[in-house]
């Protein structure tokens, strides 16, 4: 659906140049919800614009639904826009209209009758649940209610690409939460390929059926959430794994423990797809001669299955500690000893 | 009573003094929010990173503006007698000052537009253009809807200046209140007629920014 080749974009800068997107090539599958993530500066920003041609790259193709983006003229490209539609982090919303009159805006730009336009109007409303608010001004609505603004005139054309600048940056976790599983219904519902860009890996871990990771300009890793949640090789990916996955203060508890109580192994076991369902640790304790004391555990759900990560204690004679670390070993979980006393 | 406290002014002469300075400043005032307004988007789409980005074009418009609204405006009438004979054929009348009022405001009012524009929330700009918008639709669609309480409060400043300046075309014979009270108050030594048609000039001058400010908030959404 979406192809990058090679793409490059550079800016004039009194310090010289910027290489703000450095040779990224991306292939984004129809139907998917394909997330970018990177910290600020990493210039996902500019390449989630050169997708619509809001930048121009300075080399490489981008081609969309078989079309070469660079390579259109002026009318053809703002055709090919009403295609490929956008929401923003902080909305961008035409104040000095109503709720219906900025959903009619894209609709107005594409010419069509007015009555088409009050019926299309009705029925976005109710898709993206802002019934009765139709008459509002976007002064008097949450951040999470012009959202839903965005994405209704997002979606009033009829697009087939949805674009989401740092959609949910803006908004507390409930409203991102709720946000998000509106992307999610109408990815399903639609069928409409979604790429979003985000620096919060709980965005990725949610919705996006696969991620690449971007720093410095450079994809530096991709693939699908669930492996890459898996397996993170690039240390920015795993960084930003752990945000998920490993909240802050694990570390310290973890850390305090070994200081308290230095027996037995403290092991970490990750858990990837169907495996975290499984009863893994009454297994353990059934058949090895071994204590087994849970320090910690989280498990997460992503779009391609759950992931999580357990801190256990094991207690026992020697013998019994290598045949249970041994059966750890066997099954389908990541083991990592952290401590060994 | 009025003839015993204000035994110099004629009433009838000051009724038709007002309607011409009305006159010169409601025609003036219209010509110079078309005339403004083109010029101010002139100034803010040729600007760096903007629609028509240009620079040559941008320095040149900002020239003209800015010579026009440098030059005192009393000299800009004299300046501009023969443009105002060629457009006119006199230099008599109302009309005859509208000329000199729109050189001198418009520019004023172009600045306050570029400003007002400036103003504007890139991000919707760049919304508009992600849709597919043409540049004619987003001028109209976004940029002059997204600023017209900035619009109208300027195009009220700029109406008081047009109401100051009428005064002063008045000196040279355009007629209007300021003409009144120069010819038949100062000229004349009856300080009650220049009293009077200072009143009626603050009068004008309260009405229009009743009205600006009263406009502005009814449109302001923010």
């Amino acid at each position: 659906m979406i192809n990058l080749q090679s793409v490059r974009k550079v800016f004039q800068t009194k310090d010289g140049e910027v290489k703000a997107v450095d040779t990224v090539d991306l292939n984004i599958r129809q139907g998917e919800i394909y997330g970018i993530i990177g910290y600020s500066g990493a210039g996902k920003s500019t390449l989630i614009r050169i997708l619509n041609m809001l930048e121009r790259p300075t080399s490489g193709t981008v081609t969309i639904g078989g079309k070469n983006m660079s390579e259109l003229s002026s009318k053809k490209l703002r055709e090919a826009r009403q295609e490929i539609s956008m929401i923003f982090q902080h909305f961008n919303l035409l104040w000095s209209r109503t709720v219906r009159e900025n959903i009619a805006f894209p609709l107005e730009i594409a010419g069509y009758p007015k009555d088409r336009i009050k019926q299309r109007v009705d029925e976005l409303i109710d898709l993206v649940g802002l019934e009765g608010r139709g008459g509002s001004y976007p002064s008097q609505l949450s951040g999470g209610q012009k959202q839903r603004v965005g994405i209704a005139r997002a979606l009033a054309n009829e697009p087939k690409v949805l674009l989401c600048d740092e959609a949910t940056s803006a908004l507390d976790p409930k409203t991102t939460d709720s946000i998000l599983d509106l992307l999610v219904e109408i990815n399903q519902k639609l069928g409409l390929t979604i790429v979003l860009i985000t620096h919060e890996m709980h965005v990725i871990r949610k919705i996006c059926h696969r991620v690449a990771v971007m720093e410095k300009g450079k994809v530096v890793e991709e693939g699908d959430v669930l492996n890459v949640f898996k397996n993170p090789k690039e240390p920015i990916t795993k960084d930003f794994v752990k945000q998920v996955t490993e909240p802050e203060e694990t570390v310290d508890t973890i850390r305090q423990f070994i200081q308290e109580f230095p027996e037995g192994r403290i092991v970490q076991l990750t858990f990837v797809g169907g495996r975290a369902g499984q009863p893994l640790i009454t297994e353990l304790i059934r058949n090895y001669e071994v204590d087994v004391n849970i320090l910690q555990g989280k498990i997460t759900q992503t779009q391609n299955g759950p992931y999580g990560t357990l801190f256990i204690q094991i207690k026992g004679s020697e013998a019994a500690l290598s045949n249970a670390m041994e059966f750890l070993n066997s099954v389908q979980v990541e083991v990592e000893v952290i401590h060994n006393a | 009573m009025l003839s015993t406290w204000f035994p110099n002014v004629q009433w009838d002469v000051l009724l038709e003094a007002t309607q011409e300075t009305l006159y010169m400043s409601a025609i003036s005032v219209v010509i110079t929010f078309v005339l403004g307004l083109a010029l101010g988007l002139a100034l803010f789409l040729t600007s760096p990173g903007n629609l028509w980005a240009n620079k040559f074009l941008n320095s040149l418009i900002a020239i003209i503006v800015n010579v026009f609204r440098s030059i005192p405006f009393i000299i800009l009438i004299i300046l501009l007698i023969p443009f105002t004979r060629f457009i006119v054929g006199t230099m008599l009348g109302a009309e005859a000052a509208l000329p000199a009022l729109i050189v001198g405001a418009a520019p004023f009012y172009a600045r306050m537009v570029e400003i007002a524009l400036r103003e504007i929330n890139k991000g919707v700009i760049e919304a508009a253009k992600s849709m597919g918008a043409t540049n004619t639709q987003i001028i109209f669609k976004v940029l002059i809807p997204e600023s017209t309480p900035a619009l109208v409060s300027g195009i009220t400043v700029t109406a008081i200046a047009l109401v100051s300046y009428t005064a002063m075309a008045g000196v040279v014979g355009a007629g209007g209140l300021g003409n009144l009270a120069y010819m038949e108050g100062y000229q004349r030594d009856n300080a009650d007629v220049t009293l009077v048609s200072t009143v009626l000039i603050l009068i004008i001058v309260f009405i229009i920014q009743w009205i600006g400010d009263r406009i502005t908030t009814t449109l302001d959404k923010r």
